[in-house]
């Protein structure tokens, strides 16, 4: 891509027990949210870091804003924001010391007491970081990392564990950095996390890309935008939920059946007549448009969340 | 720069200092251990008339005239015994000579004991001068306690030594391992800031405690004890820099690669546990065999020692603790880039 401000190629990392990254393609356009999304252990913090310059691959380039880390570090750390997965700041320092400490790294960059005032963090401003909530931490992390001014904020996974509040809250901070001309990347097993804030979304799992699109594109990909969700006793045998007509393909949810379908009117009754024809009873029956949750399923045959 | 920000490796040594000012266990470590530590031995080894060498006499018919003689020592308590009750004070030290009652005169006593030798001594000039013997030279007694030579005065320099090395190596190898582990320093090298400003602001850092912590020890000593340093405080303060520095770096080297905080731990005891026992801290290493003192004297806190006690109780000019101040450069010149050359920051 012309305008790519983040692209790498054939990324590589192996580690003696799991081939973390295994040739990923990747490119991120300026200006825009760019989610890598998949399950634990799909690759995504390795990639990240890589992307960050923080781990170097075993294979493959990466480039970003036009310079690769071995030749333009220091410029490069200048010009990019980063919250890792779970870092502990200063247990004993306030907030207002943590900001001013990480802007003393920077040239150049705003003033400790407008980046705590764009993240709410005023009232918590003389607070030990160690008395900190979960969601505050989270947003100081962020301080930390919007605090140089960066061009490009690395975020992986910025609201696992927030409440959903404090999750609307860093939603809004990512928007406004965008709206700033900023280019954010962020990784997320939270589908509605992708969907909301996501221009582009990436989903990988054992360090390989599976799908690539706008969430829009992502979902239209599973060529049935309705789920019916169902339980019946006894259970129906997979191969008679797949013979029905107007089912696209059906997978397995705890002890339920989900089945992707075109349309609700035509498949509802479809199915009811089944589910009589066996001589079964319906226990449970739901609908709902498709998410990227389902494409996941459709594409690995396993959920997000619990791999 | 911005408002209220400050030069990065100011906002760095700043941070690491208020970092320990508030961690209030670890001041008590700092300054609070090694004064009880000198306080507690300062007064179990304090000055005082010498004891009186316990000595049993076994009842027998020639023991009323023994004891009497023997109570005119000013160095002995003589007192009767049975002959079981004296074998077995006699073995378990509660007196460290067993003279016979009987005709012949015999001293039971275990040669290795300088007291038990001292007790054989005086009661042989006690019992022969009560038999009649003259003393062909007669000789003039003169007591020495001066200031310098008492143990207080030995310890102190040793304890402040000791203190040096321990919260140089804690004070640096603690805190990297912590923010190795806490990935606080992975969080620091994923910023623009230089990774030899991080390590040299905790060496900043540690110098602002590492005054305070001399001056609290060496002010105790002097007003509690009256241990007085007879030599420049200039060389003293530059050898406690020197020193300080020195643990710094093998507190760095320690902690480069350690994952763990137990890891570091375990390193730190196994580096410094030698250092406690064989530099002379509590008592002089002139007491291990010959062949190893070339390689106490290696160790840093032997040397540092050394020159402080030089320092201190001697007052030896800078010529004679010149090459301890050379070698303990020269430790923490090595330490410091062998550990920044493996050093692991995530």
């Amino acid at each position: 891509m012309e305008n790519a401000v983040i692209s790498c190629r054939g990324l590589k990392k192996y580690y003696p027990d799991v081939k973390a990254v295994d040739g990923l393609d990747l490119s991120v356009a300026a200006n825009e949210c760019f989610g890598l999304l998949g399950p634990n252990g799909a690759g995504k913090t390795t990639t990240i870091e890589i992307l960050e310059g923080l781990t170097i691959p075993d294979g493959g380039d990466v480039e970003i804003l036009g310079m690769t880390w071995r030749s333009h570090e220091r410029d490069l750390r200048e010009r990019i924001g980063i919250s890792l997965q779970e870092t502990q700041l200063h247990e004993k320092l306030t907030v207002y010391e943590t900001v001013r400490l990480f802007r003393s790294f920077y040239r150049a960059g705003p003033d400790p007491e407008s980046v705590m005032h764009d993240l709410s963090l005023d009232e918590k401003r003389d607070s030990r970081v160690g008395k900190l909530s979960g969601g505050q931490k989270q947003r100081l992390a962020v301080a930390c990392a919007l605090v140089g001014d960066p061009d490009i904020l690395f975020l992986d996974e910025p609201t696992t564990g927030l409440d959903p509040q404090s999750r609307l809250q860093l939603w809004e901070v990512v928007a406004r950095f965008r709206k700033k001309g900023g280019t954010v990347l962020l990784t997320t097993h939270n589908m509605e996390e992708a969907e909301r804030l996501c221009d582009h979304i990436a989903i990988v799992d054992h360090g390989h890309l599976i799908a690539l699109g706008t969430p829009k594109e992502l979902i239209a990909k599973l060529e049935a935008p309705n789920i019916i969700e169902f339980t019946s006793e006894p259970p129906l045998p997979p191969e008679a939920i797949l013979a029905l007509p107007a089912c696209h393909g059906c997978s397995p949810h705890g002890n339920a059946w989900q089945l992707r379908v075109d349309s609700l009117a035509e498949a509802v009754p479809q199915l009811i007549d089944l589910v009589e024809k066996h001589g079964a009873k319906l226990v449970s029956l739901s609908t709902h448009a498709a998410t990227l949750e389902d494409l996941f399923v459709s594409l690995t045959g396993r959920e997000l969340r619990d791999v | 720069m911005s408002k209220g920000v400050r030069p990065a490796i100011v906002e760095l040594t700043s941070a690491r200092t208020k970092e320990f000012i508030r961690e209030t266990e670890a001041i008590f470590w700092v300054f609070g251990f090694p004064l009880i530590l000198a306080l507690a031995l300062g007064f179990a080894f304090r000055e005082k008339a010498p004891d009186r060498i316990p000595v049993g006499v076994v009842s027998g018919p020639e023991a009323p005239q023994r004891l009497a003689a023997l109570q005119k020592s000013p160095v002995l308590a003589p007192r009767i015994v049975s002959e079981a009750e004296g074998r077995d004070a006699l073995r378990h030290g509660r007196v460290s000579l067993l003279i016979d009652g009987g005709d012949a005169v015999i001293y039971r006593f275990d040669p290795t004991r300088p007291d038990s030798r001292t007790a054989r001594q005086e009661a042989d000039d006690a019992l022969q001068t009560a038999a009649g013997r003259r003393n062909v030279i007669v000789a003039r007694e003169e007591f020495v306690h001066e200031q310098g030579a008492r143990y207080i005065d030995f310890l102190i320099p040793g304890l402040l030594g000791m203190n040096l090395m321990g919260t140089g190596m804690w004070g640096m190898g603690f805190t990297i391992a912590n923010a190795r582990m806490k990935k606080l320093l992975k969080r620091l090298v994923a910023t623009p800031m230089r990774k030899s400003q991080y390590l040299i602001a905790q060496f900043l850092s540690r110098l602002i405690f590492l005054t305070l912590e001399v001056i609290v020890l060496v002010a105790f000593g002097w007003i509690v004890f009256g241990v007085r340093v007879n030599g420049s405080l200039t060389l003293l303060a530059v050898l406690c820099l020197v020193g300080g520095y020195a643990f710094s770096g093998l507190g760095l080297l320690t902690a480069s690669r350690a994952r763990t905080l137990e890891g570091v731990s375990g390193l730190m005891n196994l580096i410094m546990m030698p250092m406690w026992l064989c530099s002379g801290v509590f008592f002089s290493y002139e007491r291990f065999p010959d062949k190893v003192k070339p390689l106490i004297r290696a160790l840093p806190l032997t040397m540092l020692n050394d020159a402080l006690r030089a320092v201190i109780n001697d007052a030896a000019p800078l010529t004679r603790v010149a090459p301890q101040i050379a070698l303990l450069a020269v430790w923490g010149l090595a330490t410091f880039a062998i550990g920044l050359k493996i050093f692991r920051w995530q």
